[in-house]
């Protein structure tokens, strides 16, 4: 079963920390909601296009990380990963597990993720 | 405890302020993140997994009741409610947000408490002995010495950045509960063949990857002069340490490359001209100015007889109970290892809690142990049941001082962003696993130490078991290491061999304990026997499974 | 890159000369290296002249020849490395030199404080860094807990009543 190696793009959020993900051209705070690229060259412009707001000192530290498909959606595949985006498993009732960001599975077509990227290039708030 | 006169007062809200400037220029990106990024953490502010984490300062494990309310109050008001003690006495906050730390850090300053060089590559928190002025086997407290080191080294001009991190300890006694021979730099109180207390220094301990137990670098060092030895030991590492490659830039690494002989030479040179210059001699009047800070309270006449309680208080005392030097009183250490709790942590209900019981019971002082418990270093014995009775409501009285549920660990996984794999899970497991009173009294004194990566924050080296987990191919595995200890008798661990799977680790753990109650003699602690009979027979039980699962 | 000295912009009377290169009349600033090969002409020049270290160099290369030195300039190739904090501090006290200590290369407007403290007098800034800033640098802490090369009071001395 080969699969092209699906990709989220995050960060933290500089003013408190918080995880981020890349979402139309701006952040999300669940995984969820992230963009999820199908293609190497639609992630790395996703990134290219997340130094803005690093310059702009809105987040830290963007990367790209591997999710997979699975049976309920996209995940992560790093364990790290996978506990950044809900919070401590020692305590389930603290970060974002706790304030109610359910996972849906997300995957956009490659040409979407694009222009939507292109589109809101300019807005750098989240 | 110490008390900040104007000067020292004036100088925490100034490091505020100053640092209150530097978030604001981050903010407007005046500053970028590489720029940024030591000299936050030279305030104590990391990035993690989820959030920055902002270590707090606590001087030699001292606390008072009014400052637990402070951290009971940034623990509402800033983070989540809670607060993690760790393995150099500090107290950590998982959840704070950047644009709060400066309005965090100005609360602080209100009760003398900072978080200046709590990270970063300058002189860290300077530890001590958790039972320190209590204890009946120590020389003298170690704790003014220690306050005059955190002084000495704070904001120090020329040390703000090292090569790495430089971690101190003092200690006073024939045990050593500060981990000494683990530090970057230990200074040892001692008394010569004269009967004379002068200093025996150390230097070139760590743990991280590669973990060095500390060489001798002076056997006895004049009282007025340690400022000067010890500003002679930085310099040679903040001159001569290798800057080219982050993972060999501990001042271990420099003793091990050089030789201690070497370094003792150089650290001599340096101390002559300091001493000679005569700018950092310690006069015995300031000594004794900041030991007065320390004096004891005025012991009352009690009677040494323990007071009478039920099964589970007679049970709190056997282990968490420890003698005093005064007639009538003694030391008791609170655990933070619940089992099944996350070990090390506080709420904000607890830290309320216990400054209410130190107030109650006329107790001036708590202290944080590197073993990531509290400690209340001067209790009444006849205070005992009602102390006992309240911390039990408080979920504060589980009785495992020393025993195999007390364990050390680092957030791991969870929490930091150097981790490869979880470590809180595997302390839970093990707890519940030996959560048994009667075994963990049968295993008798048994530590536990889990780091979640290399760093080795859970000071696994130091083990008696020694549990460092690792990542192996995508799936979290855990290393053992038997035979360390950061007492007097410091050993590092040696490690066993394959490591285990997550759902096998705590079962390795169990059949390398059953070996030890197999093989042991009379009197025989886990560690007694380890390094009686050595590696062999607990590796072979430990992987007896497996070899059966192979066949 | 504009030279800040004793507190405000000041002309540098120096220029830096390669390994190779000619000196120039006035004030030459050679490597360590140089200076170590053509000690006697430079010595022997009617101009003022300083020598640059990079941050491994030791000022004890220098030995008593410092003090026939104008200048020394002490390189950051890092602000986090941290060597040059010593090496000033090493040539206002061990090798008493009483001349310019120069800053160089990566350093930040936080540290500024510090290196006065050990002894850098001038500091070759960006436009990042003005008199201004510099002078608010140096109020931001007004106490200090131990001595240093600039010889200022302690907080144990002001305790004193020094």
């Amino acid at each position: 079963m080969a699969t092209a190696a699906l990709q989220v793009l995050t960060a933290n959020r500089l003013v408190d920390g918080d995880v981020v993900y890349w979402r139309a051209g701006g952040w999300v705070e669940a995984f969820s909601e992230a963009d999820v690229f199908a293609a190497e060259a639609e992630a790395k412009a996703a990134l290219a296009a997340a130094q803005k707001f690093v310059t702009g000192n809105v987040v830290v530290n963007p990367y790209l990380f591997d999710v997979r498909q699975g049976a309920d959606g996209v995940a992560p595949v790093k364990e790290r990963e996978i506990i950044r985006a809900a919070g401590p498993t020692v305590r389930g009732d603290l970060g974002k597990q706790a304030d109610g960001f359910a996972p849906a599975p997300v995957v956009h077509a490659a040409d979407a993720i694009l222009s939507a990227t292109v589109r809101k290039a300019d807005d750098v708030s989240i | 405890m110490y008390r900040y006169d104007e000067f020292d007062a004036a100088f925490v809200k100034e490091r505020v302020e100053q640092f209150r400037y530097q978030v604001e220029r981050r903010l407007t990106g005046e500053l970028n993140e590489d720029q940024f990024k030591p000299l936050r953490l030279m305030n104590g502010l990391y990035l993690q997994l989820h959030a920055y984490m902002l270590r707090i300062a606590v001087p030699y494990g001292t606390l008072s009741a009014k400052q637990l309310r402070m951290l009971a109050h940034i623990a509402r008001k800033y983070d989540k409610g809670y607060g993690h003690f760790t393995t150099r006495q500090n107290i950590q906050f998982n959840w704070p947000k950047l644009k709060d730390v400066p309005d965090i850090l100005a609360d602080l300053a209100t009760v003398e408490m900072h978080a200046i060089q709590t990270s970063g590559n300058c002189i860290r928190n300077v530890t001590a002995d958790q039972f320190a002025g209590a204890t009946d086997e120590e020389i003298e407290d170690p704790r003014p010495l220690a306050e005059i080191i955190r002084q000495w080294s704070s904001l120090h001009p020329e040390f703000v950045f090292l090569a790495r991190k430089f971690k101190i300890a003092v200690g006073a006694s024939l045990h050593d509960r500060a981990a000494l021979k683990y530090h970057d730099m230990a200074v040892e109180i001692v008394k010569n063949e004269a009967g004379e207390t002068g200093y025996r220094v150390w230097a070139g301990g760590g743990m991280g990857r590669t973990p060095y137990l500390a060489h001798l670098m002076h056997d006895f060092v004049e009282r007025e002069d340690i400022l000067a030895h010890l500003e002679a030991v930085l310099r040679v590492y903040n001159q001569d340490s290798r800057r080219d490659n982050i993972h060999k830039q501990r001042i271990k690494i420099l003793i091990n490359a050089i030789g201690p002989e070497e370094m003792r030479r150089r650290v001599a040179r340096e101390f002559e001209e300091i001493k000679a210059a005569g700018t950092l001699q310690l006069p015995a009047e300031e000594l004794a100015r900041i030991a007065a800070y320390f004096a004891p309270p005025k012991f009352e006449k009690l009677s040494d007889e323990m007071p009478d309680g039920d099964a589970d208080f007679e049970r709190w005392t056997q282990t968490n109970v420890h003698r005093h030097r005064a007639p009538g009183y003694a030391i008791a250490t609170i655990s933070l290892k619940p089992i099944g709790g996350v070990p090390g942590d506080c709420s904000h209900q607890q830290l309320d809690a216990l400054a209410d019981l130190l107030d109650r019971h006329g107790m001036a002082e708590i202290r944080v142990s590197h073993e990531q418990n509290l400690v209340l270093p001067h209790v009444r014995k006849k205070d005992l049941p009602a102390i006992f009775a309240r911390l039990k409501e408080l979920g504060l009285a589980t009785p495992n001082a020393g025993l195999v549920t007390d364990i050390i660990c680092c957030p791991g996984l969870d929490y930091c962003d150097l981790a490869n794999a979880r470590s809180i899970p595997v302390a839970q497991k093990i707890a519940e696993r030996f959560a048994d009173l009667d075994r963990q009294h049968e295993i008798g004194e048994l530590k536990i130490k889990i780091s979640g990566c290399i760093n080795a924050c859970g000071h696994h080296h130091a083990g008696h078991i020694g549990i460092l987990g690792v990542d192996k191919k995508g799936v979290e595995f855990y290393q053992l290491q038997l035979g360390g200890s950061a007492a007097e008798d410091a050993s590092i661990g040696e490690i066993m061999g394959p490591g285990f799977g997550e759902h096998e680790i705590v079962d390795a753990v169990e059949r390398v304990i059953k070996a030890y109650t197999l093989l042991r003699k009379k009197d025989e602690r886990f560690l007694d026997t380890y390094r009686r009979v050595g590696m062999e027979p607990f590796k072979n039980m430990a992987y007896l499974d497996q070899l059966h699962a192979a066949y | 890159m504009p030279l800040i000295k004793h507190g405000t912009y000041a002309e540098d009377g120096f220029s830096v000369v390669t390994d190779d290169a000619a000196l120039p009349p006035g004030g030459a600033i050679v490597s360590l290296a140089r200076f170590k090969k053509e000690r006697e002409t430079l010595l022997a020049r009617n101009a003022p002249l300083g020598v640059r270290l990079k941050a491994e160099e030791s000022p004890e290369a220098l030995g008593d020849d410092v003090q026939r030195l104008s200048l020394v300039v002490l390189e950051f190739p890092k602000f986090r490395d941290g060597r040059a904090f010593s090496w000033a501090r090493m040539l206002r006290t061990r090798l008493g030199f009483a001349g310019e200590i120069r800053a160089t290369g990566d350093f930040l407007y936080d540290q500024l404080a510090y290196m006065t403290r050990v002894g850098f007098d001038a500091f070759e800034v960006s436009d990042k860094i003005t008199p201004e800033l510099l002078q608010r640098a140096l109020k931001e802490m007004s106490l200090v807990y131990q001595p240093s090369a600039d010889g200022r009071k302690t907080i144990r001395q002001l305790r004193a009543g020094a």
